[in-house]
């Protein structure tokens, strides 16, 4: 499988802000890539590096196997969706969308036809002699869609790309998203702080915090097996334990991570632990509980039906030894 | 707001008329004089109307030399004002670096000191520099109020048009030239085009900084102040006061409707 882009030791600094710290990467050809991480993580100077927009203090960029550290964003054959849009505000849907080859140099009836069919793929055809401005927060993020689309580019950058739009629409998108990467087979890199989203979007998955990538897998591999306190914490509302903790219950003095679906309410027996209700909440699909063991909180979530005890009610828990996911953190 | 509880009281309306009137009938006077029989002083009413003024004013070469250098000075100094006012704008508003602020006050400052400051600074800067006063010294000296104007105007519409659009331009392959020419022109254009129109109309009427940076050359305000003096085909001034009236007021008004609808944001939407 070819890199389509390729981070090697790659630093951004400002000043002494270290927003990019010695990161590799390794980005595919065709892959859904997500850039997860909180704000200020890194992960859209990353983006930025790879549109061209910012340049690195150290290390070396390639793009398709060239070195892409001195070209400048508009010889890159990369585009990006931004998190604003940044439609331009005095042209029309059409003229947005063929921007690109307007100033290529492709003839007016050519790009309009090509324009045309890139609206027709995001789904907003007839749309082009409108404004900008007269279009809603999601028909705007397909027109820049579009816009990105249309130059055919090798890789396709998102920003935030479902940011500013509510939740139905924000999953609708997601889906769609997902299936125009597929019949398209461009490398989308997206970056985004919803762990959900990018879970449930991408093929792969980059963690970031402050300036370091600090674990890349597939979404299962992030999910079932983080390998830092970070990444547990971060990726999903897993229960991150303390060396302590699991020195008692697994007999290893490491940090360990284990989802709270993991958690079961046994009888009391032998490796049971137990544990007192601290509070209970119903989120149709299944109920949350917190559970306090040992002043440790656990999280646990269990299958609607089940029955679940009350607060303030002492219970035992249990869970398999394979779910506890030790992590590379000593005590 | 529209006011449509009740009308403002009958005094009020009376002061408000008066106001206005005060403002603007003098300058009726001027329009009435140009048409006088009567030459060698201001009597009212006019004992006749005639239009042999116009005639009179059109072949006075002294005229026509003060129209066009007046012309001449307005039109390269806006020139001058357009461009380095917007990169200055550009500069203000698209980067951080030490001292912008700064930067941005002391453009303006030319406009905030009294015209006479201005003048006799740069009447001493020439002399000292040994540069003799010419047509040139006058456009400079416009030019530095000019600028101002052309500042001030671009500058806030540069803050409304985002950044990121000059991203997205150059993202999607067009390159320095191409962004500026495609995107923050038209932009910006309709604010350029208003700051130069009020820089031409500063230029054109100027008269204080215009007496310290001239040599013997006379703009039409200097003309005309000469002109009062003069005992005789005083009428002349007044027809030319209504060229000027014209010649001004027509390309503030153009300014005023062009940036009147621009106050939608340039690339805020989301």
């Amino acid at each position: 499988m070819t890199t389509a882009v390729a981070f090697e030791k790659i630093s951004r600094h400002f000043g002494t802000v270290k927003a990019v710290d010695a990161v590799d990467l390794d980005i595919r050809e065709g892959e859904f890539f997500a850039m997860l991480g909180p704000s200020g993580s890194g992960k859209t100077t990353c983006l930025r590096l790879i549109a061209g927009f910012e340049r690195p203090t150290a290390g070396r960029l390639s793009i398709f196997g060239e070195r892409a550290e001195d070209v400048p964003p508009y010889r890159r054959n990369v585009n990006t969706v931004f998190q604003d849009y940044a439609l331009f505000p005095h042209l029309n849907v059409t003229d947005n969308v063929a921007y690109g080859l307007m100033v290529k140099g492709v003839a007016k009836a050519e790009r309009r036809r090509a324009a045309d069919e890139a609206l027709e793929l995001v789904k907003l055809p007839g749309y082009g002699a409108r404004r900008p401005g007269q279009l809603s927060g999601g028909q705007r993020q397909r027109v820049a869609l579009a816009r990105a689309l249309v130059n055919r580019p090798k890789v396709l950058l998102l920003d935030e790309p479902l940011g500013a739009l509510d939740l139905k629409l924000r999953e609708n998108m997601q889906e769609e998203l997902k299936a125009l990467q597929k019949s398209l087979g461009i490398t989308f890199v997206f970056v985004t702080h919803d762990q959900g989203e990018a879970l449930s979007m991408a093929d792969r998955i980059a963690v970031f915090d402050h300036g370091k990538v600090m674990q890349v897998g597939t979404p299962e591999e992030i999910y079932k097996t983080p390998n830092s306190r970070f990444v547990a914490d971060f990726v999903g509302s897993s229960n991150v334990l303390p060396p302590d903790f699991v020195l008692r219950h697994a007999g290893e003095k490491r940090w360990a991570s284990l989802r709270p679906e993991a958690v079961r309410l046994v009888e009391q027996g032998p490796g049971s632990i137990a544990a007192t209700v601290i509070s209970s909440a119903y989120l149709g699909g299944t109920t949350r509980l917190g559970l306090d063991v040992e002043g440790q909180r656990i999280n646990a979530v269990l299958p609607a039906g089940e029955p679940f005890p009350a607060e303030g009610k002492p219970v035992h828990i249990g869970f398999a030894r394979d779910d506890l996911h030790l992590m590379d953190e000593g005590g | 707001m529209r006011s449509d509880r009740q009308s403002a009281p009958l005094g009020l309306k009376i002061a408000a008329a008066a106001g206005l009137a005060f403002l603007h009938l003098p300058l009726l006077l001027i329009f009435v004089y140009a048409f006088t029989t009567e030459e060698r002083s201001y009597q009212w009413p006019p004992p006749g109307l005639t239009l042999q003024w116009f005639a009179v004013t059109w072949n006075r070469p002294d005229v026509w030399q003060a129209l066009t250098l007046s012309i001449k000075v307005a039109a390269i100094s806006t020139v001058i004002a357009m461009i380095l006012g917007t990169l200055c704008a550009a500069a203000v508003s698209r980067t951080r670096f030490f001292g912008r602020e700064t930067i941005s006050l002391l453009v303006i400052l030319p406009i905030a000191l009294p015209g006479i400051i201005t003048g006799i600074a740069l009447r001493s800067a020439f002399n000292l520099a040994d540069i003799p006063f010419s047509t040139w010294t006058i456009i400079l000296g416009h030019a530095t109020f000019c600028v101002v104007v052309v500042y001030n105007n671009a500058v806030a519409r540069f803050r409304r048009v985002s950044g990121s659009l000059v991203e997205a331009s150059m993202d999607l392959g067009a390159d320095g030239f191409q962004t500026f020419r495609h995107v923050i022109l038209p932009n910006i254009g309709t604010a350029l085009v208003a700051g130069g129109m009020l820089a031409f109309a500063l230029s054109f009427d100027e008269v204080i900084v215009t007496t310290f940076t001239a040599g013997q050359q006379q703009t039409l305000p200097i003309w005309m102040l000469e002109e009062l003096v003069r005992p005789r085909q005083r009428p002349v001034t007044n027809v030319v006061a209504m060229v000027v009236v014209l010649v001004t007021l027509l390309p503030i008004l153009a300014a005023y409707y062009l940036t009147r609808d621009g106050d939608q944001i340039a690339g805020s939407g989301k």
